[in-house]
């Protein structure tokens, strides 16, 4: 492919996804959904843009798979994984062992060979890890019973693929292991005993790299502070990792999830996820669009009952094995229904294990191009399934005791408060919050710090919060407010910004430097804005009053009508400043300001606030009066 | 000697005639605890161990304060909130106040006669305070009778000073246990236990 074609494919998938993503949004298919529709539309099939070449691009964006488990293991902690070991093994489990038992002997009772039929078995009953577990997050069901269930049984199925690769030539009687797929794996020609040591040689080089190598090497790179580097390490970490599983012929995707779980207490974790994100995102779109190109329309004209037929058998099949799991794994109705739904597709695996049977000769050409057929279609029919749940049956049952149970966990992840800058002001404020019990998620620049911070077991992320995938990544979404105390006026400004253009429901509390920076806080519509050294000086002035004889409580109020007073004069001054279409930038216009501000101060008498108490109106009054009635 | 313990409250001393003049006195006098709630707390935020120590401490407790609409000052109120606890001033447990005298010494804008079933006010100062002799009745102290400067507005600096020094000599003559204080709640004024005939001793 010379450079020219490359940028025009890029060109015509990049259009197709612009184009379909955003209708089929508008039309509340997902972007799952508008990603198959533009693959069906710009394939070989319709308008024929692409053309065979759409297998290829699905294996290349196959590793979008790879990152999408590198950034769900990253949200995942140990803890909650550990939490999930019983649905993973038993419910992943069952699932996996009953579908492609129930599959397989179907599949021999209309007459398949033994060793084709249980094939086809262990093929079918993985699902679709790419597009359930995006339509779950697209549509906010991932926290729900059945999203967890749903994620814990994907990632069996993700472990499964491995003994399966491995089974698969002994099905085929020839144990000449295939070299195609998995190319050149290092585990080949060891024993037993030695391969299994490979496998978890390189599991603890994971662990180990990401609990030990990693950290540093982020913090290096963070001094650097060239931003792209960063972007850089992330994607060398997902590559490296996927290549260091295909040398020990491992699943990529496994061994990205569990360099996730690994970083998932990191404190680098935001910038990680909001580097890889971008990558992930636009590859997943490319693979489903390549899912969707690869449906081979001519096919299943041929035999369109035929091919139907077996879609909505396998699925029905799978539907009711996983209802009666979740039945037995105590879903509620509806959520087992959603569970059901989810998992019932046949998933992206099946087409690197059908492209396997067919060099082991397990099965004929034409079986497999129809199997592929019917993979396909089932997986673009399952975001349709899930609107046909989210649209006819979720409504039934608006009331879900499942939303109710998990609504803990969300707050227990997603903290309210999102703190920016937590240098000397920001630092002050989060400690604050967190004696009463309010933990912030803290976005930090400074490396060091960030690092120290960690070390108290503190919450706190690399990044820089004007960037909107790092606000995202932060929960922005879900938190209630922004306090932003970072140190440079031009970052804070960037910062609200993007949060009022994104994230308009979150409050922003702002602190300012001086009063340049209120106005322009001001100007942006900005409520809350703290001018960083006014309560200081206030309390300066407080005690010095005191110290001069004055009354505590007198002082107090006294910087308080101050302050207030000094609010009010700023906010004339700011309206001021915008008629005249000016900015004060000059020393001299500075002191001109401060001229202002202080003439506003003699004008007003605040020590005569507070005049209902002992008012000399009423010894007046009574002095003036002969009658002593009062 | 018996322990007194002054709790003040003034918000805005500095216009005030009456309690500035009170207080130079009352500070001066050796043995008497004086306590400034605004000064301590010019936040409100009270500080209630302290507080609470404070009054342990001591046997007689004086509210002084003006007697702002027929009542106190508001950081009276939060003290009375928030040092009165259960378990501790009140309740099955709490003793710790038990046999202490507790009363007011208050500056009132009206004239005595004003504050009568047929004058201005319609009630009497003793009316007016009830919620604070019932207070002190609940966390089992005996409510002392009040002392109270009336008719503020119109006094002058000599009547003022005149006023100082009676409460010097009462607060004196309580420090001193110069008479037998079993009688003070029958009294209508504290003003009136110069009169008493001192305790023979």
């Amino acid at each position: 492919m010379d450079q020219h074609s490359l940028l025009f494919q890029a060109m015509v998938y990049l259009a197709a996804a612009i184009v379909f993503v955003p209708i089929a949004k508008k039309m509340g298919l997902g972007a799952v959904l508008g990603y198959l529709i533009a693959g069906i539309i710009i394939g070989p099939s319709l308008l024929g843009f692409i053309g065979r070449e759409g297998e290829d691009i699905m294996h290349f964006a196959e590793f979008g798979v790879v990152m999408m488990l590198f950034l769900i293991g990253i949200e995942l902690e140990p803890a909650l994984l550990w939490r999930l070991r019983s649905s993973i093994l038993g419910l992943g489990g069952l699932q996996v062992i009953l579908s492609a038992a129930a599959i397989a002997g179907i599949a021999y009772l209309i007459g398949q060979p033994l060793n084709t039929s249980l094939a086809l078995g262990m093929i079918l009953s993985l699902s679709s890890t790419a597009i359930v577990l995006q339509t779950l997050n697209e549509k906010g069901w991932m926290g729900t019973s059945a999203g967890q269930s749903a994620f814990s049984v994907l990632l069996f199925q993700d472990i499964a693929v491995i003994p399966m690769l491995a089974i698969f030539p002994l099905l085929a009687g020839n144990a000449t292991p295939d070299t195609t797929t998995h190319a050149a794996s290092l585990r080949d020609n060891l024993p037993g005993w030695g391969q299994t040591l490979v496998v978890l040689g390189a599991v603890a080089t994971i662990i180990i790299a990401g609990r030990y190598l990693v950290r540093p090497l982020m913090r290096i790179i963070a001094r650097t502070r060239v931003r792209e580097l960063f972007t850089a390490t992330a994607l060398l970490m997902v590559v490296a990792i996927a290549v260091l599983m295909n040398l020990v012929g491992l699943s990529s995707a496994l061994g990205a999830f569990l360099g996730g779980v690994v970083l998932a207490n990191s404190e680098y974790r935001h910038e990680l996820e909001s580097d890889i994100e971008p990558f992930k995102g636009l590859l997943l779109g490319l693979f489903f669009i390549a899912v969707g190109a690869s449906i081979d329309f001519r096919l299943i004209m041929q035999q369109p009952w035929l091919i139907m037929g077996l879609v909505v058998g396998i699925m029905a099949l799978k539907g009711i094995v996983l209802l009666m799991l979740g039945k037995i794994f105590k879903l509620s109705t509806d959520q087992n229904l959603l569970f059901a739904f989810a998992l019932a597709d046949i998933g992206e695996f099946a087409f690197v294990l059908l492209s396997f049977t067919h060099q082991t000769r397990l099965m004929s050409e034409e079986m497999t191009a129809m199997m592929t057929a019917v993979v396909a279609i089932s997986m673009a029919l399952t975001p349709l399934i899930m609107l046909l749940y989210e649209k006819v049956i979720q409504p039934h049952y608006t009331r879900s005791e499942a939303k109710a149970e998990r609504a803990a966990d969300e707050i227990n992840e997603k903290n309210a408060v999102i703190i920016a800058g937590f240098g000397r002001f920001g630092s002050m404020t989060g400690r604050f919050l967190r004696a009463n019990g309010i933990n912030a998620t803290i976005l930090d620049l400074d490396s060091d710090r960030v690092d120290a911070l960690h070390n108290l077991g503190i919450k706190v992320y690399y990044g820089d919060a004007s960037r909107y995938d790092l606000l995202a990544a932060a929960g922005a979404a879900d938190a209630k407010m922004l306090i932003i105390a970072t140190d440079h006026a031009e970052q804070t400004l960037e910062i609200v910004k993007m949060a009022q253009r994104y994230f308009p429901h979150l409050q922003l509390l702002v602190r300012a430097e001086n009063n340049e920076d209120t106005f322009e806080l001001m100007d942006l519509g900005v409520l809350h804005i703290y001018r960083e050294t006014v309560d200081t000086s206030l309390r300066v002035g407080v005690d010095a009053l005191r110290m001069l004889g004055n009354r505590a409580y007198r002082s107090e109020r006294a910087a308080r009508t101050f302050l207030r007073q000094d609010e009010r004069t700023l906010k004339g001054l700011s309206a001021l400043r915008d008629d005249k279409k000016q900015y004060i930038t000059s020393m001299k216009e500075r002191i001109e300001e401060m001229q202002k501000l202080i003439a506003s101060d003699r004008e007003k008498t605040w020590l005569d606030e507070g005049q209902g108490w002992d008012p000399e109106t009423l010894r007046d009054e009574i002095r003036g009066e002969k009658s002593d009635e009062v | 000697m018996a322990r007194v313990l002054i709790n003040f409250a003034h918000p805005a001393l500095e216009k005030s005639r009456v309690h500035s003049q009170l207080m130079r006195v009352v500070k001066k006098i050796p043995g008497i605890t004086f306590n400034d709630l605004y000064e301590q707390y010019p936040d409100l935020d009270i500080n209630v161990a302290r507080e609470q120590q404070l009054l342990e401490q001591h046997d007689i407790i004086f509210m002084q304060h003006p007697f702002y609409w027929y009542s106190a000052p508001a950081i009276v109120k939060q003290w009375m909130d928030l040092v009165l606890e259960h378990g501790w001033a009140y309740g099955h447990t709490g003793k710790a106040l038990t046999g202490k005298y507790f009363g007011n010494i208050i500056s009132a804008g009206g004239a005595e006669h004003s504050y009568s079933a047929e004058g201005h006010h319609q009630h009497t100062i003793r009316e007016f305070l009830l919620p604070f002799i019932q207070t002190a009745k609940l966390c089992n102290m005996h409510y002392a009778a009040p002392f109270v400067l009336y008719g503020v507005h119109r006094q002058d600096v000599s009547d003022i000073q005149e006023d100082a020094a009676q409460l010097q000599q009462v607060l004196e003559r309580l420090r001193d246990d110069k008479f037998d204080l079993t009688p003070l709640p029958g009294l209508d004024y504290l003003n009136q236990i110069i009169q008493l005939p001192a305790q023979t001793q």
